[in-house]
């Protein structure tokens, strides 16, 4: 039942995108309730998560930044 | 103070993402935002020989930007300014009569501090994003912002699954860093 803390940071991650399993993460808060560094970390995490979520953060995919880079050079 | 350079080499890597997620909260329309950013990067090459190097490059860029945004505004209001005006007291169907105290702003809303907040908090997570090693920067964009399969970004990299999560680690511990002193 007791995992390590590189493990434990690892479910932690993967919880953020809903990639670890309801038993990982029964492993996860077992490891967190007697390990408060862990805690802190993943009490960030969580926050991190919920930060980039509420920021409705936007990205151009590689195609689109590709085609700006061809623009560009070819203005230059 | 050190003079900063332009290295517009690198301009589209390290600014695209940041000078789009600063348009698209002021245009609001992703295929114009895409295009005011293009067009910024247009003129900043065009006008490199007038950077004095004493803003940072990103400022700079920043600042051609909302010249830019001014200036989309400006041309689609002559466009509109040949139609007639029309002026609509409220788009709300549910408000009951014309009453004019209804318009006013309510001053418990957390509404427009919330978008503020919001906006800024996107500049410093993208800020912070760029900040990174480029490929743990790109795991974690594919994987947070695009919100990709693990495995289609694995094979699109050309990297196996657990490569991937020491990345996506690597990378929020680097963003909860630099993010730390102002939003947590």
């Amino acid at each position: 039942m007791m995992i390590s803390c590189e493990k434990a940071v690892d479910i932690c991650n993967k919880a953020q995108y809903r990639e670890a399993t309801n038993w990982d993460i029964l492993k996860l808060k077992f490891h967190l309730f007697l390990c408060k560094g862990c805690l802190s970390h993943s009490q960030k995490n969580n926050k991190l998560t919920s930060l980039c979520k509420k920021a409705n953060l936007v990205t151009l995919t590689e195609e689109e930044k590709k085609k700006m880079k061809q623009n560009l050079t070819s203005k230059g | 103070m050190d003079t900063h350079q332009l290295h517009p080499e690198k301009w589209v890597d390290l600014y695209a993402d940041y000078l789009f997620n600063y348009a698209i909260t002021r245009v609001s329309e992703t295929e114009i935002a895409k295009d005011l950013v293009q067009d910024t990067f247009i003129a900043g090459l065009k006008s490199a020989k007038n950077f004095k190097g004493d803003a940072a490059e990103r400022t700079w860029l920043i600042a051609i930007l909302k010249r830019k945004v001014i200036d989309h505004y400006r041309k689609i209001n002559s466009k509109k300014g040949k139609a007639e005006v029309r002026m609509n007291y409220s788009s709300q169907t549910d408000a009951e009569g014309d009453w004019l105290e209804e318009r006013i702003a309510d001053p418990n809303s957390n509404f427009e501090q919330d978008a503020m907040e919001n906006e800024e908090l996107g500049l410093a997570i993208q800020n912070c994003i760029s900040k990174l090693p480029k490929k743990q920067a790109q795991v974690f964009t594919m994987k947070t912002i695009e919100g990709m399969e693990t495995e289609d970004i694995c094979n699109a990299l050309g990297i196996n699954a657990s490569n991937l999560w020491v990345m996506i680690h690597r990378a929020r511990t680097g963003l909860m860093a630099c993010l730390n002193e102002n939003w947590f």
